[in-house]
């Protein structure tokens, strides 16, 4: 599982183990699963996809402002405004 | 000697402020509360903020980079944020701030360099009195009741516009930051050319990261202005709730001296009226005795 994080400066907003998240990124979506390489972004405003499960139904979050970072603790998502 | 009924008066109007600021205690109080989850609310996100620019400016180095970081070569106009609160009654809270503010820009001024004065929060103005013609802006924030991001970042926006047009070279901030409900801690820091935090080993996990979008300096010169912005929002926030802290405090002092005032009175009302009491039986008694 993915730990991922998405913080706003007014809250930790989530942290959680999920499956994957797909985050559109400035040069283009990307997603993240476990072990992914350690990378960083920044995002262009739009919704992330939260999978929960490999099956399931996506969760998707609105956020602006965002910044994405992925190390060896899981992804997280820095977002001025989320939700 | 007061007369009875004016000691009467003094009693009631007494009291009737010591419910006045008992209720104005009990209300900090539970602000505070709120303030203080806001403030704890905001730490993740200024700390990850912080390792993560860490780490990139290392990496990046000075070379090239965005004049926030690297400021403009030159450090002769210096300009202070000073935040305080919107409203009064809370001890010397925000004369603190004031005056932390003042003797630094006398201090800059002893250096020879220009000091000017970004204002905000309603408080502040009091500066005006001081350094009338330094006052380059007064940012109105008498809307604001709990601190958002957005507040913080109209405030970091302004600074960069007037930063890109030469406006100042330097920024500090000056807040109080919230040690505990009792202490309040008056504080400066450098807003503007962004202050690099040191690199804390092994946290940092920028160091292993191989690949950015777009490149690392593209990254940077994004995060800058947020850094900015981030740390005026904890400011706000750190204001926020000492504010709360010293005006509890403040109105538990002034509860406790009304309470004080009150019984003091109350000897000097009860004694008052003995002594009208005596004066009129010797009177009742010497007027018997000479029937």
């Amino acid at each position: 599982m993915l730990h991922f994080e998405l913080v706003t400066p007014e809250k930790l907003l989530r942290s959680e183990e999920v499956h994957m998240v797909v985050v559109p990124g400035t040069e283009g979506d990307f997603g993240v699963l476990e072990g992914h390489a350690p990378f960083m972004s920044t995002i262009r405003d739009g919704a992330i996809q939260v999978y929960r499960t490999e099956k399931g139904e996506p969760e998707s979050i609105q956020i602006r402002g965002g910044f994405a970072e992925v190390g060896p603790k899981g992804l997280t998502v820095l977002a001025e405004h989320a939700g | 000697m007061a007369s009875l009924k004016a000691l009467k008066i003094r009693i009631n109007s007494v009291k009737s402020t010591q419910k006045i600021t008992k209720a104005m205690k009990m209300v900090a109080a539970a602000k505070l509360r709120r303030a203080q989850d806001a403030a704890q609310n905001g730490r993740p996100y200024a700390e990850r903020l912080e390792a993560v620019m860490a780490g990139m400016a290392a990496r990046v180095g000075g070379v090239g980079a965005s004049p926030l970081l690297a400021g403009t070569g030159k450090d002769d106009v210096q300009l202070l944020v000073v935040a305080t609160s919107e409203r009064g009654l809370a001890g010397a809270f925000n004369t603190n701030i004031v005056r932390a503010a003042r003797r630094k820009a006398e201090e800059l001024q002893a250096q020879g360099k220009t000091v000017k004065f970004y204002i905000a929060g309603k408080k502040g103005r009091v500066l005006k009195r001081f350094f009338p013609n330094a006052i380059l802006a007064d940012h109105d924030m008498s809307a604001i009741k709990a601190p958002k991001f957005d507040d913080a970042r109209v405030i970091a926006d302004d600074l960069i516009a007037r930063f890109g047009r030469g406006e100042f070279d330097v920024a500090h901030l000056f807040y109080s930051k919230f040690v505990s409900a009792l202490v309040q801690d008056p504080v400066s820091q450098q807003l503007i050319p962004v202050p690099m935090p040191a690199p804390t080993k092994g946290e940092t996990s920028v160091e292993a990261v191989a690949e950015f979008e777009p490149s690392e300096e593209d990254i940077l010169d994004a995060l800058l202005p947020r850094n900015v912005a981030v740390q005026i929002f904890r400011a706000l926030l750190e204001n926020q709730a000492g504010f709360y802290g010293s005006q509890m405090n403040a109105m538990d002092n002034a509860t406790r001296n009304a309470g004080d005032m009150i019984r003091r009175l109350s000897i000097q009302y009860n004694r008052t009226r003995q002594a009208a009491i005596t004066t009129e039986l010797v009177e009742i008694i010497s007027g018997a005795e000479a029937l």
